[in-house]
């Protein structure tokens, strides 16, 4: 066993903290000095009219921009300016907006994929296909093979997943994530595009990711049905800056919020 | 009928993660192995010199350029070059350390093109796609310059090209004028199996699922933690030890000598053409692909007269020649629209319809 690089956190403590986070192209800016935390063992969502900076906070939160302003503490360690592999290692998984699968992979396949950085034997058993090598896939396929179970895509094991329809392949995207045994994992827009069926079975299954695994949870998600049924707590962005913070029901109630949804007369 | 996934059950990972699941298909590939080696004893000289040993060479230079450009998505004009590098090398180490056993540096000498792929496939972290694909014609460009301007990698022969100096294996000559047609396709088909049956490992493997993530898509592929240069660059070494050990093989093997222009960058498209004619992205595509483009325009110059020679049309030789490069070219542009992705797909789609049949479902 390795020693952790972290200090092992309970449930409630801050997994993660955003703190002044601005980021901006050029003249445009993104995000404007937002604060958050994310919990641990928590389902937060973040909201917001489009174009809000809601897909480019998660951008930041895994690497892929570096904040212009501000800091980002994941594990009561502050972030250094990272790639976004360095921060899949350090426990982030994230599915997208559209749908970010191997497309010409099985399930089975993108599902393994997604157990790449736990698989340790090296270059020379790989060639063979023997011993250490046969081990470790053996024992992944094993873990994958519960991944299938739990989100019920047994029947589409073999299948590419370019062939598959959209529902399934936002879930074959969400058990890939689930391969990496994240400690936060990022959802952008789950449901997007969903009937009512598969957002209800989607629903169920980022609830018992949640309470079986303990896996926090960050959602980008814009039926608010949704957001208010699952989430602990909501976070509202508009034109990048944060205008509201708390439990759903507070957040239901900020006129701030209601403003940025509905529109304000004038 | 004879072909039924029926009544093969996996029990276990390990049986479920074969590489040929179907009894059927491994004792295909018996039969075909096994015929391959009779072929030896059986072919004429002919057959083995001018279609096999090229057939089975390009195969593996296809082989190189598919883990590259199929497997990984990384376009590469350098294949030429690559293949030289392992030439080059393994002259310069065969004649350097004439005691050691020449099959030794054939393997040996892809390592040195590996080294040098890796190097010219540092760019590939930054550029994509066709933009790649120049930059790897730098590599055809300069490697093909080393080869006509440095003396040194030819020992200072004064024609400037490779000889293959006589090298025995037990007594037999393996490389030489004196080598036998027989032994030395026995030592390529030998090898050609060896190497495929390495790949077909790497690429069913983790590291195969590394290179198909990048190629799929790159983006999730790192947020996966899959670090995009270590695993591009993997590509790179694997395919240029790949064509490396291929340009060994068709220079000493085949020729029997060379001159640079043989890694020239008609060779990089040569090879290309057979990569995406068999089927990017699969191994057996690749020996399709060579098979296509090699031995179909032989087969045609054969075949030719005499389909002709009955109704009384003699034609020169010249015109024969005409009409093979245009019926192969048709033969391209068929295939290509009948199936975009490569023999390999037709190949697949036949073993599925082969699996119900005689029912269409």
């Amino acid at each position: 066993m390795r020693a952790p690089d972290h200090p092992i956190l309970s449930k409630g403590d801050v997994l993660l903290a955003v703190e002044n986070v601005s980021l901006g192209f050029g003249g445009v800016k993104a995000l404007t000095d937002v604060s958050f935390d994310i919990r641990k063992g928590e389902i937060r969502a973040i909201i917001g009219p489009n174009g809000a900076g809601k897909t480019s906070m998660l951008n930041c939160i895994n690497g892929f921009y570096y904040p212009t302003e501000g800091r980002i503490t994941f594990k009561g360690v502050k972030r250094p300016k990272m790639r976004p592999y360095e921060a899949a290692r350090g426990g982030i998984a994230r599915t997208f907006q559209n749908v970010a699968l191997f497309k010409s992979m099985s399930t089975l396949d993108n599902i393994m994929a997604g157990r790449s950085i736990k698989m340790r034997s090296n270059f020379f058993w790989q060639l063979f296909r023997h011993g250490p090598a046969m081990t470790e896939e053996v024992e992944h396929r094993r873990f994958v093979e519960e991944i299938i179970d739990f989100l019920e895509i047994q029947h589409i094991r073999r299948t590419p997943v370019g062939r598959l329809p959209y529902g399934l392949q936002k879930r074959v995207e969400l058990g890939r994530a689930l391969a990496m045994e994240p400690e936060l994992l990022l959802l952008d827009e789950p449901m997007a595009g969903m009937n009512l069926e598969e957002k209800e079975d989607m629903s169920r299954f980022i609830l018992e990711v949640n309470q079986q695994y303990g896996t926090t949870i960050a959602l980008i998600e814009h039926d608010m049905g949704v957001v208010m049924d699952l989430s602990d707590r909501v976070v509202v962005l508009e034109y990048g800056r944060k205008i509201a913070d708390g439990t759903p029901a507070e957040v239901k109630r900020d006129q701030r919020v209601i403003d940025a949804y509905l529109g304000v007369a004038h | 009928m004879f072909y039924r996934e029926a009544g093969q059950f996996k029990s276990n990972y390990v049986s479920d993660a074969a590489i040929f699941p179907l009894r059927e298909d491994r004792i295909g590939l018996g039969i075909v192995i096994a015929a391959a080696y009779a072929l030896a004893f059986m072919g004429s000289d002919f057959l083995l010199q001018a279609v096999m040993i090229p057939f089975l060479v390009f195969s593996l230079a296809s082989i190189g350029l598919n883990i590259l450009t199929g497997y990984t998505g990384l376009l590469s004009l350098g294949t030429g070059a690559f293949m030289g590098v392992g030439a080059y090398a393994c002259y310069k180490l065969m004649t350097a350390f004439p005691d050691v056993n020449v099959i030794v540096w054939i393997f040996v000498s892809g390592f040195f093109s590996a080294a040098i792929g890796a190097l010219f496939g540092l760019p590939s972290l930054r550029i994509k796609g066709f933009y790649l694909a120049v930059a790897t014609l730098a590599a055809q460009f300069f490697l093909q310059w080393c080869f006509i301007r440095i003396p040194w990698l030819v020992n200072y022969n004064v024609s400037g090209a490779l000889d293959a100096p006589l090298r025995t294996f037990f007594g037999i000559p393996i490389i030489g004028a004196t080598a036998t047609p027989q032994t030395r396709y026995l030592l390529v088909l030998t090898i050609v199996i060896l190497l495929t049956w390495l790949a077909s490992n790497l690429v069913h493997g983790r590291i195969g699922r590394m290179w198909i993530a990048i190629r799929d898509m790159d983006l999730a592929a790192e947020l996966m933690g899959i670090r995009p240069l270590q695993t591009k660059l993997l590509a790179f070494a694997v395919s240029s030890y790949y064509c490396g050990v291929a340009g060994a093989l068709l220079v000493f093997l085949w020729y029997g000598g060379a001159e640079y222009d043989v890694f020239n960058i008609n060779q990089s498209f040569f090879i290309l053409f057979m990569v995406i004619i068999g089927g990017l992205g699969s191994l057996i595509g690749s020996f399709f692909g060579a098979a296509l483009i090699f031995i179909m325009p032989i087969v045609l110059g054969i075949v030719l007269p005499a389909l002709l020679s009955p109704f009384g049309i003699s034609v020169g030789s010249d015109t024969i020649e005409h009409l093979r490069f245009m019926i192969v070219g048709a033969l391209i542009i068929f295939f290509l629209i009948v199936e975009p992705h490569g023999l390999a797909r037709l190949w697949q789609i036949g073993k599925q319809k082969l699996l119900v049949w005689p029912f269409p479902y």
